[in-house]
Parts: C-alpha cells; sequence; structure tokens
C-alpha cells in the first residue's frame, strides 16, 4: 500500500511540477494561450513518443540506444515514399514504416538475445547501423509528407456533434501523444505481456523460472519500443514536413524523461504517464527559457545540464534504494 | 572414457589460444587487409602510403586510448571527441589573444574539466559511463556553439610545432610518432606495471571484489575520466595540426572509429580484459579498412552502417568466444 502511494506520489508530484511550470510560463507571457500550448504539444510529440518507447524497454531490463538513429530512418523513409504521392499511398506509407520500425525494434532485440552481448553495447552498435542506414536512404535531410498527416497534429481538436468551443482548446498533438499511450500500451499493460516485461526487468533469473519466455519477451519489448520510434519518426516528418536523416537529440532527452519520470534504470517499475509529464515538463522549462530570451544554443546547454543533473539524482536515488 | 577427459571443442581451444595471445590474430588481419589492399590496387602500398596510414593512425589510436582505458573498467568515454574538439578549437582561437601558453593551458584545463565532471558521475553519482559522457558530450557541443559566437571575428592560428608535428615527417616517417611513442610505451607499460593500472583490470573484472580488498573505486575512476578528458585533449591539439581548419566537428567522426579500434584491438567492453598494444593494432586495422572504403568509393552512410556492425560482430565473437558473462 504504501509502495503503491509513494509510485502515485512521484507521478502526482510530477503533474503539480507541470501545472506549477504552465503557471509561470502564464506569468512570464500573459498572452500564453492555446496557441501556447499547441506549440508545446507539438514540439513535444517526438519527444514523448521516443521516451514511452525507450520507458517500455527499460522497464524490461534493457535500455536502448538506438532509439534516434530508428527514429531518423523512419523519418526519411517515410519522406521519401510520400515524396509526390497521393493521399491513399501516403496511408500505405504509414502503415509500412510502422512495421518497419516493429522490425528494426525486433532486430534489436534479437541480437541482444542472440548474441548475448549487453543491451547498451549492441544498441549502441546499432544507433550506428541506423543512422548509417538513414544516411543511405537520404544523404541531406528532403523528401515530403502528405498534408493531411501534417494537418494531423496542427490547431485544436474538433468534434462533430459537440459545439467548437468545447474541444478546441486541445491541441490535436497532446490528443494523438495520449492516444498512442493508451492504444499500444494500455492493452499490452493489462495483458500477459506486460506483466512479462515487469517479471524480466525486476528479476531475469525468477522471470525465468515462473516460465517467463525471457528471450521472446526481451524482443517483444524492444519491437515495441520500435513502433514507438516509428510513430517518433512519423512525428518528426510530420512536424518538419520532410525527412531528417540526422536524429536530433531524442535519446538523451528520452533518457532524462525516462529517469524524471520514475521508472528505474535497472528495470522493473515505473510506468508511462510519469514519463510524459517528464517530457512536457522539460519542453516548458525549454519554452520558458526561451520566452525569457535566452541564447537557442545557451537553452541548449542548460537543458543538457538539467538532463544530466536528473540522470545523476537517479543514479543516487537508484544507489539509496539499493542499501535500504 | 569418462567426462572430465573430452577433449575440449576447436572453439573453447581458439578462445583460450586468443586469450593468451591476442595480438596473433590481429597482427595476421592487418596483414591481410594490406595485402588485400595491394592486390585490389596494385601499386598503393609504398613508402608514401604507409607514411600516410601511421600518421591518421596515431589520431584514431590517441582517442582509442580513451576508450580502453576506460573499457578496462566497464566504462566508456562517448565524449572524448568533443573534448578533443572543445581542447583545439579553444587553444586556436585564443592563441591570438592570449599567446601560445596560455591558449595550450586553456585547451587543457577545459579538456581536464570535461573530464572530472565525467568522473563526479560516474564515480559518485554511479550514472553508467555511458549515459553520462553522452550527456556531458552533448553538453559541451553547446558550449562550443556559444563560445564560438564571441569569438567569430579574432580568426584562428595553429602554432607552427603543432602543425610540424601533426603532419611533418622525418625520413619518411611522421613525425608525430615523437609524441606518440612515448605515450604509448606509458600508456602500455603503465597499464600492466603500475598499481593505477592494475587498479582498472582489478575494477573492470569485479568492482565488488576490488572494493572489498580495500580498493576505493571513486578514486580510481575520478582520475581515469580526468586521465581520459586530458588524453582527448592532447588528441585534440595533434589533430588539429594535421587538419589544420579549425572547426565545431573537428573530431567527432573519429569518434565511433576510436571505439571500433578498442573492441577490434581486444579490449572486452566489459572491463577487465584487454590493453593499449591491441586497440593500436586495431587502429591500423580501421585505418587500412577505411583506405579500401574510399577505394571502393563507399558512401558516408554505408561506412558507419560497417563500423556498428563491425563493433557488434567483434564483441559477438568476443563473448562467445571467451564465454564471459
Amino acid at each position: 500500500m504504501n509502495r503503491m502511494l509513494a509510485k502515485n506520489g512521484w507521478t502526482l508530484g510530477l503533474a503539480g511540477l507541470l501545472a506549477l511550470l504552465l503557471v509561470a510560463t502564464k506569468v512570464i507571457q500573459p498572452e500564453f494561450g492555446v496557441t501556447g500550448l499547441d506549440s508545446v504539444a507539438r514540439a513535444a510529440l517526438p519527444y514523448a513518443l521516443a521516451t514511452m518507447g525507450m520507458a517500455v524497454v527499460v522497464i524490461a531490463g534493457g535500455i536502448d540506444l538506438s532509439m534516434a538513429s530508428m527514429m531518423a530512418v523512419v523519418s526519411v523513409t517515410a519522406a521519401v515514399l510520400m515524396q509526390g504521392s497521393g493521399d491513399g499511398q501516403a496511408a500505405l506509407v504509414v502503415v509500412f514504416v510502422l512495421v518497419v520500425g516493429v522490425a528494426m525494434g525486433a532486430i534489436n532485440g534479437a541480437l541482444v538475445v542472440v548474441t548475448r552481448v549487453p543491451d547498451i553495447v549492441v544498441t549502441l552498435a546499432m544507433l550506428f547501423v541506423w543512422q548509417g542506414l538513414a544516411l543511405l536512404i537520404l544523404e541531406a535531410p528532403g523528401g515530403a509528407a502528405a498534408d493531411w498527416l501534417q494537418a494531423l497534429i496542427v490547431g485544436g481538436v474538433t468534434l462533430p456533434g459537440l459545439p467548437k468551443g468545447l474541444t478546441e482548446w486541445m491541441p490535436k498533438s497532446l490528443v494523438l501523444t495520449l492516444l498512442c499511450a493508451a492504444v499500444i500500451w494500455l492493452p499490452i499493460r493489462r495483458a500477459k505481456l506486460g506483466l512479462m516485461f515487469y517479471a524480466i526487468g525486476s528479476d531475469q533469473n525468477a522471470a525465468f523460472r515462473s516460465g517467463v519466455p525471457v528471450g521472446r519477451t526481451r524482443i517483444a519489448a524492444y519491437a515495441v519500443a520500435g513502433l514507438f520510434a516509428a510513430l517518433g519518426g512519423l512525428a518528426v516528418t510530420m512536424s518538419t514536413g520532410i525527412g531528417e536523416p540526422i536524429p536530433g537529440p531524442y535519446l538523451m532527452a528520452s533518457v532524462a524523461a525516462v529517469v524524471l519520470g520514475g521508472v528505474a534504470l535497472d528495470g522493473g517499475r515505473g510506468g508511462l504517464l510519469g514519463p510524459i509529464l517528464a517530457v512536457f515538463i522539460l519542453r516548458l522549462v525549454r519554452m520558458d527559457l526561451t520566452l525569457l530570451a535566452v541564447d537557442p544554443n545557451m537553452t541548449t546547454i542548460i537543458e543538457g545540464t538539467i538532463m544530466v543533473v536528473v540522470v545523476m539524482l537517479g543514479g543516487i536515488l537508484a544507489m539509496r534504494g539499493r542499501r535500504q | 572414457m569418462s567426462a572430465a577427459t573430452v577433449q575440449p571443442t576447436w572453439l573453447v581451444r581458439t578462445g583460450r589460444f586468443l586469450s593468451d595471445h591476442p595480438m596473433v590474430p590481429l597482427i595476421l588481419l592487418l596483414i591481410g587487409l594490406v595485402g588485400l589492399l595491394e592486390f585490389l590496387q596494385p601499386g598503393i602500398v609504398n613508402d608514401r602510403w604507409i607514411g600516410n596510414a601511421i600518421k591518421f593512425a596515431i589520431q584514431l589510436a590517441m582517442l582509442a586510448a580513451c576508450q580502453t582505458l576506460t573499457m578496462l573498467t566497464g566504462g566508456i568515454d562517448l565524449s572524448a571527441g568533443v573534448v578533443a574538439t572543445i581542447t583545439a578549437f579553444v587553444m586556436a582561437t585564443q592563441v591570438p589573444l592570449v599567446g601560445l601558453p596560455v591558449a595550450l593551458l586553456m585547451g587543457l584545463s577545459l579538456a581536464l574539466l570535461m573530464g572530472l565532471v565525467n568522473g563526479i558521475g560516474i564515480a559518485f553519482c554511479r550514472v553508467h559511463p555511458l549515459i553520462m559522457t553522452l550527456g556531458t558530450g552533448l553538453i559541451g557541443t553547446g558550449c562550443l556553439q556559444v563560445y564560438q559566437r564571441f569569438v567569430i571575428a579574432t580568426g584562428t592560428v595553429i602554432p607552427d610545432f603543432l602543425v610540424w608535428l601533426g603532419t611533418g615527417r622525418t625520413w619518411g616517417l611522421p613525425n608525430a610518432l615523437v609524441l606518440f611513442v612515448p605515450f604509448a610505451l606509458v600508456i602500455v607499460l603503465g597499464q600492466r606495471r603500475t598499481g593505477f593500472g592494475r587498479l582498472l583490470y582489478a575494477l573492470g573484472a569485479n568492482e565488488n571484489a576490488a572494493q572489498l580488498s580495500g580498493v576505493r573505486p571513486w578514486q580510481v575512476y575520478l582520475a581515469l575520466y580526468a586521465l581520459s578528458g586530458l588524453i582527448a585533449g592532447v588528441m585534440g591539439l595533434l589533430y588539429i595540426g594535421l587538419v589544420k581548419t579549425p572547426s565545431l566537428s573537428l573530431a567527432m567522426p573519429l569518434m565511433l572509429p576510436s571505439v571500433a579500434a578498442a573492441v577490434v584491438g581486444g579490449t572486452s567492453i566489459f572491463g577487465g580484459r584487454g590493453g593499449y598494444g591491441g586497440t593500436i593494432i586495431g587502429a591500423l586495422i580501421l585505418t587500412v579498412l577505411n583506405t579500401m572504403l574510399t577505394l571502393l568509393h563507399m558512401p558516408e552512410g554505408a561506412r558507419r552502417v560497417l563500423f556498428g556492425l563491425i563493433i557488434l560482430a567483434v564483441t559477438a565473437i568476443h563473448v562467445r568466444l571467451t564465454d564471459q558473462r
């Protein structure tokens, strides 16, 4: 019971921090409203998706350093295939790249299982493999995205049958983020598979002895991460309208958000809600810094420092936890 | 026949042979690659090419020293490329402002500082070295971009002695050997024969055991990552003498090959095994491989894919052969 409280306490604390930051943003810039919320949610979308994927792998006791590179592969593949194609074809492309994402994740997982090399080393090597692949597909940023895809994340939600004012304040990208989490993660979490993720994450040997197929579960966890990476890559293409072969700073950001979100890096603990809140907190901090007219490069430094400090604090907390 | 007298399989025997003589297959591989290169383009292997290959391999081997030393304890230093770039860039832009000695000192103290930050995170907060150094690398890149704005007008000067060291040759051999030979000797002898070197192996083999025998891991980690930063800084100075144009991405392209060189050279990424001798051969192998890929007009993307696969394959084979973990 106490542990449940503590777990939810962390998430509640994050939600409180997020609310505080929203208020602070409103104070810094009184005009901050629906459009501001929309731009934050849109900027946060790829980060949130990358973080969710990372969180799933970390819960299952691994880590996927190739997250950002997989996003780059999907981003360029989608952008190249969508160039000059119609709306219907674009829908097919979306399905195709999602499959590609799952396949890349499964390859990562299979390599971890088959080679018996630690996750961190395998995915570091795969980081370069996927990055190289993205560069082979598209040397420089280019390609295109279908208009309806781009429109999917701009502006507020309008539902037929409901008054416009009721739903319009809700940014589409925020709804999309939550929808991805709900559609992919919730069924898994409820099913046996989710339980197995937590099982192999907290104690591999114990899980094995209770009949969990450790190898297959692990591959599944990486495949889910690949799916999230594919969604993240699509989000990059959707928000920029082009494919980016050089991945953004999603790797470090997702690790930091996972740690800040209350998922222990040694696995088996935490959920997806905390990391999503953490992503929005980190994004809002960045936006506030920009609003305060801090040099954008300076913002990068501050952001990087926050991430490193978060990871360091997470390390100290984990050490404390182990000692108790 | 009882089970005890069953002959070990060839896999086990090869594994034993490799762990007893790690340099033999590496040197054979190097010779094989040079032979293949000569076969692909007859006449390419001459004095001039050898001199050039050594010149580039030295840069790689210097940076790979950071990886080797940190990998001995089971860590890695992914910020080395950034540290080298920062040192070289700051030095080159500060020379016109404050003079050579101060500029050199500034560059190297920045390298030491970044190494210390890595060390603090890894020693006291027990962050995984990979994540810690990746993070400091990102921060360093950000700082460099901000710094560049302030010095955009000052222009850059690369001291003559660094150019001499980086590009010059004497009797067909690159001058960089003047710096590299003593450096390599210190590392190779230091890793086996000094207390600090042995502590690295001890921590990498079994940290708990080392701690129980009275080692204070934080001291070793702090010193190790500071040293790694310093080596990366010196490498940056040497590299700018070779490249001669300071840029914000100076030593970054060498980052991945430096990890690959250490891994190919037989240093275990899990710690406790390997050494700098193998890394030097590994750096030579990668340099030859690079020439070959350039010869075959391999695009940058394919090169990255190949290097990634090499790291993975070598580590996987290593795990299989030595049956670690």
